[in-house]
């Protein structure tokens, strides 16, 4: 090792410094390369992305629900509207002395202690930029009296809400659905753009029309793009996009024939279904008893709803589309049509009716409802007196397998398709469905039941009503659909709905047609027909046919009391008809449960429902006249459809009142008596 | 010069000014500009607090022309006892804070509040210069573990305070002058080769919870997106998202709506970048390498050793500042709290880096007046 020069050098130091000085240049320099290296990466390659992130920091997409589209029937009664609620809201963030505020504002206006109790929870629950409502359902009295002092409540404003609301209540209330809250199930089945669309959205349609057309009623949703700071307070507006508001809906339901449907049923459970079968518009689809939407909308109360869930009568369920009754002697008609159609019977061919049919081969009786027998019988009489023994004779002879699949034909066993959710295809069976079901043999008696729409054979009122259209129009089918028009903007004109065309029912012969309909014919205008009773002065021609179902083997709750038992186990009474015969215009059927035979309370029942439809208003009220003991209510008109509303309220809420036994907040029934139907052009 | 005969307090600015360095006297001011803008812009347009900055600017200026005042004989006479003023309150620091709670960094001297870890940036590397100067270089071992300890001590109760960043620049400011004395490169390999094995020991035992956090952050920013990493985070956005050109001054969204903590002082380079952009950034890598490199110019024209250790080091420890910081700021260093030189918002700060420039400038005179061209 050298020996170290201990000798200082001046210049030897200087030399050395300047050595280290130059490195240490080159080191500053390149470390700074590097820093500006990270830069050029962040400012350039990912300048796009951190551009995306600095926007979604602080350009806040506030999203603006768009209205809600309204539903009219087909003469523009409105059936389902938007509320306008005006309230007092303020953020907290906005009111400089909140409790100094609210106990001005408490003695300004009529706000409870509990009001301002509930306001305050909310407004620690919230963003401190977001307004919390703290006065719902201003009344017009407040609104001016804070207008007038709202100088000292800086921050506090009147804002509009919307909400929906059913003017007519209960009426149609299967039909129309209802909307509710939005829960975690619609936000489980919402695509992508669902839930962009549906951001700022608090209500989905949950029920009938409401749910069916949910995407149309909707519309689409606005935005409002603001700029916000890092603690969320909204700076100023950058963009903004106007909602579109969601498509007006017209029905085919005329609501003056709906609400006659209502009130008829109002004594009775059951329903009625009436289309036009010259295209498949329903114009009437009632189901009794019924409930009012309007508790549904902003969270049904647990009383209400187990009220309603546990009333024996059932009123959340649709009968018309998800009730199976056994059909029973209505589908004579189309058993005609399939018999004649498989050349079992002819127009002429007739059986001896001796009161009960045997298998032959067989023991066992399968009683008429005529115990002393019909005698020698042929199609038209045994339509028009609805001889079991007659149609025992063709199912068995038909076999299962064709009768099925023939009365298929007319839409027994299958869904029509109506544009409305949670329909049932009730039942028409086979021997497959019956080993499968059961894991048993199909029987001739089973054929035989089927004959006369009893036994495994059962149908909804809908299909009834839509296998009747099919016999008014010789075959000639459309499907049921409720939705007759739609209106993207109130300035715009309407736009139909076409009637979508179904496989016409085919015959081997036409006549067979007139065959049939000439024994319904004679069901209501024959000397001897069962429901000749009920078509007594009617200005119009039409035809029907009586059906008596027996009620066996359906499980009821053994819990109620013996009276009512009783009462579900008598024959659910039911009618079909159309009318008038030339030209028909309107096709229907109507189930009363347990309410006895079918010539005795369904025909009068259609009846009524024919004349609400066919006469003009001038004989309406001739009829009015001539028949005082019928109160007004028996021949509507639009220009009445209030009182009968009411009328049918009350009775509906004289029934289910009684059960729900809660006096909170029923306040809607108080504002709905006050609605104006207003006919829109 | 024929105004060097002429006599009086004239000839007197005359020399005065000529002593002064116009060439990085140019560049600072520039920089402060630029950095007053940014700083205009990061406060949110505080009037308050620029008025408060221009009181600290004049100020600085003050003291830096003092400082040009100064020679390096002067300084190297000083530097022992302005070395020990610094440990001792320090220690007084330290004590007092034991007896308080939690950080204890500023003294209060009546209404006065003064943070004595800034005046150690300077006191030690003259401490180190002048023990080495008087030694032959380069450096024996001895020299070397002497001006070690001299490092070491004020940085380690710096440390306790606890105070990692000024810590860190005290002790760069040091070592600094160890490699300017010709530090032997096998021993400063040895050193970092030394670091590098005991990094990972410090980390897990010589740290706190929140510095531990702080580096781990740097590593995934994401991991703590509310907490540690919310200022890497919006920092790296605001940079991003300003892009080639920047989103022009006072238009910064991160930083105009408060989404950036901590802008108009650690993170001012943040607003900067998000501001002036790339385009920008690269005018002020330029002035700041500039400047850093006319410091080590200045030194090299140092009068003596001392001199020459001293203006090395400062010149240095100012690239260090702007290292940590924007690397710092850019998400490639841990959070240490250093501010951006002459721009961050701060008094202390910018005091004592104007007076490091100051002492620079004056490093080439051996005595105050006019001798320096002997």
């Amino acid at each position: 090792m050298e020996k170290r020069v201990t000798v200082k050098s001046e210049r030897e130091e200087y030399r050395l410094f300047r050595s280290r000085a130059y490195v240490a240049a080159l080191i500053v320099l390149i470390a700074l390369s590097l820093v500006f290296a990270r830069l050029v990466f962040l400012q350039m390659n990912q300048f796009e992305h951190f551009t995306a992130l600095s926007k979604e920091n602080y350009q806040k997409r506030i999203p603006i629900p768009p209205v809600r589209g309204l539903i009219y029937d087909r003469n523009g009664v409105v059936l389902a509207d938007n509320h306008i609620e005006y309230v007092l809201e303020a953020a907290e963030d906005d009111v400089k002395d909140m409790p100094e505020t609210l106990s001005r504002l408490m003695q300004l206006l009529p706000i409870s202690l509990q009001e301002v109790n509930k306001y305050k929870q909310k407004l620690r629950v919230n963003s401190r930029f977001l307004p919390v409502v703290l006065r719902k359902n201003l009344t017009e009295k407040e609104i001016a009296i804070f207008s007038a002092n709202r100088s000292r409540f800086p921050g506090f404003r009147v804002s509009v809400r919307v909400q929906r609301n059913y003017p007519l209540g209960s009426l149609a209330s299967h039909l129309i659905g209802y909307v509710g809250r939005i829960d975690k199930r619609d936000l489980k089945n919402f695509n992508e753009s669902e839930k962009i669309n549906y951001n700022g959205t608090t209500h989905i349609g949950k029920s009938g029309i409401e749910k069916q057309y949910e995407s149309r009623l909707h519309g689409q949703a606005g935005y409002e793009l603001t700029e916000v700071d890092a603690h969320g307070k909204p700076q100023l507006k950058l963009d903004e996009k106007a909602p579109i508001t969601g498509e007006d809906l017209f029905l085919s339901i005329d609501i003056e024939l709906q609400i006659k449907a209502e009130q008829i049923l109002a004594e009775h459970n059951g329903a009625a279904v009436a289309i036009d079968p010259r295209n498949g518009e329903v114009l009437a689809m009632a189901s009794m008893p019924t409930y009012d939407p309007n508790l549904f909308v902003n969270g049904i109360s647990y009383a209400n709803y187990n009220a309603l869930r546990d009333n024996i009568d059932n009123p959340l369920y649709n009968r018309a589309l998800q009730g199976s009754y056994p059909p029973g002697s209505t589908i004579k008609p189309m058993a005609a049509i399939s018999g004649l159609n498989s050349g079992v019977v002819t127009p002429t061919s007739s059986v001896y009716g001796k009161g009960y049919y045997q298998i032959p081969g067989n023991k066992r009786k399968f009683r008429c409802w005529k115990k002393v027998g019909h005698s020698h019988i042929s199609l038209n009489r045994a339509i028009y007196q609805s001889c079991d023994v007659y149609f025992y004779d063709l199912a068995f002879r038909m076999g299962i397998k064709r009768y099925s699949k023939a009365m298929a034909r007319f839409g027994f066993g299958l869904r029509t398709g109506i544009d409305l959710p949670h329909e049932s295809k009730a039942l028409m069976p086979t021997a497959e469905w019956k080993r499968k079901r059961f894991d048993k043999f199909w029987y001739p008696g089973d054929t035989v039941n089927s004959g006369i729409g009893q036994g495994f054979f059962t149908a909804t009122p809908l299909q009834l009503a839509h296998a009747t259209a099919i016999m008014a129009n010789r075959g000639r089918q459309y499907r049921p659909h409720v939705l007759r028009a739609t209106r993207v903007s109130r300035n715009l004109p309407k736009k139909l709905v076409t009637p979508e065309k179904l496989p016409s029912v085919g015959v081997t012969k036409l006549r067979y047609w007139d065959d049939v309909v000439r024994g319904m014919i004679n069901v209501v205008h024959g000397e001897h027909g069962t429901a000749r009773a009920s078509a007594a002065g009617a200005k119009y021609r039409y035809a029907g046919k009586t059906g008596t179902a027996q009620v066996f083997g359906i499980a009821q709750n053994k819990e109620y009391d013996a009276s009512k038992l009783k009462k579900k186990l008598h024959d659910h009474s039911l009618f079909v008809a159309f009318a008038p015969i030339e030209n028909p215009r309107i096709a229907l059927a109507i189930i009363a449960e347990n309410a006895g035979g079918g010539s005795k309370v369904a025909a009068p029942l259609a009846r009524q429902l024919l004349d609400t439809y066919l006469l003009t208003p001038q004989q309406k009220e001739e009829l009015m006249a001539s028949d005082d003991s019928s109160k007004s209510d028996s021949s509507p008109s639009l220009m009445n459809i209030n009182k009968l509303r009411e009328a049918v309220e009350t009775k509906r809420r004289l029934k289910t009142q009684a059960l729900i036994n809660n006096s909170n907040n029923n306040s809607n029934n108080g504002t709905k008596s006050k609605t104006i139907i207003r006919p829109v052009q | 010069m024929n105004l060097k005969n002429s006599s009086g307090f004239s000839s007197y600015i005359f020399r005065w000014l000529a002593s002064l360095d116009l060439v990085l006297l140019v560049a600072l001011a520039l920089l402060i500009a630029l950095g007053t803008m940014i700083l205009f812009s990061a406060s949110g347009e505080n009037m308050n607090m620029m008025n408060k900055h221009t009181i600290h600017l004049i100020l600085a200026t003050i003291v830096m022309l003092v400082a040009t005042q100064l020679s390096s004989d002067l300084l190297r006479r000083w530097s022992f006892w302005i070395y020990i003023f610094g440990v001792a309150v320090l220690v007084l620091v330290l004590v007092q804070g034991t007896m308080g709670k939690g950080a204890q960094r500023w003294l209060e001297i009546g209404s006065l509040r003064f943070q004595p870890s800034e005046v150690m940036k300077l006191a030690v590397p003259m401490m180190v210069a002048s023990y080495l100067s008087k030694k032959s270089l380069p450096p024996s071992f001895k020299d070397v573990f002497v001006a070690c300890m001299l490092v070491l001590v004020p940085m380690l109760l710096i440390v306790k305070q606890p105070d990692l960043g000024t810590s860190l620049l005290v002790g760069c400011a040091g070592f600094f002058v160890i490699y300017f004395a010709g530090l032997p490169w096998k021993w400063l390999g040895a050193t970092i080769a030394a670091l590098a094995i005991a990094a990972p020991l410090v980390f897990y035992f010589g740290m706190h919870d929140y510095q531990r956090q702080r580096v781990l952050t740097l590593f995934d920013p994401a991991a703590d997106r509310l907490g540690s990493g919310y200022h890497i985070i919006q920092s790296t956005i605001a940079i991003g998202s300003g892009g080639f050109y920047g989103k022009g001054w006072l238009n910064g969204d991160q930083s105009r709506l408060d989404f950036l903590p901590e802008r108009h002082t650690d993170f001012i380079f943040a607003v900067f970048g998000e501001e002036f952009g790339l385009l920008g950034n690269a005018i002020l890598f330029v002035l700041y390498l500039f400047i850093i490199w006319r410091g080590l110019y200045l030194a090299m024209k140092g009068h003596d050793t001392f001199a020459r250790l001293l203006g090395g080091s400062l010149s240095l420890t100012f690239f260090i500042y702007l290292l940590v910081n924007t690397g710092m700021v850019s998400g490639i260093l841990p959070v240490v709290g250093v501010p951006l030189p002459l721009i961050s918002y701060g008094g202390t700060s910018l005091v004592t880096l104007m007076a490091a420039f100051g002492l620079l400038m004056g490093l080439r005179r051996r005595k105050r007046g006019y001798d320096q061209n002997t």
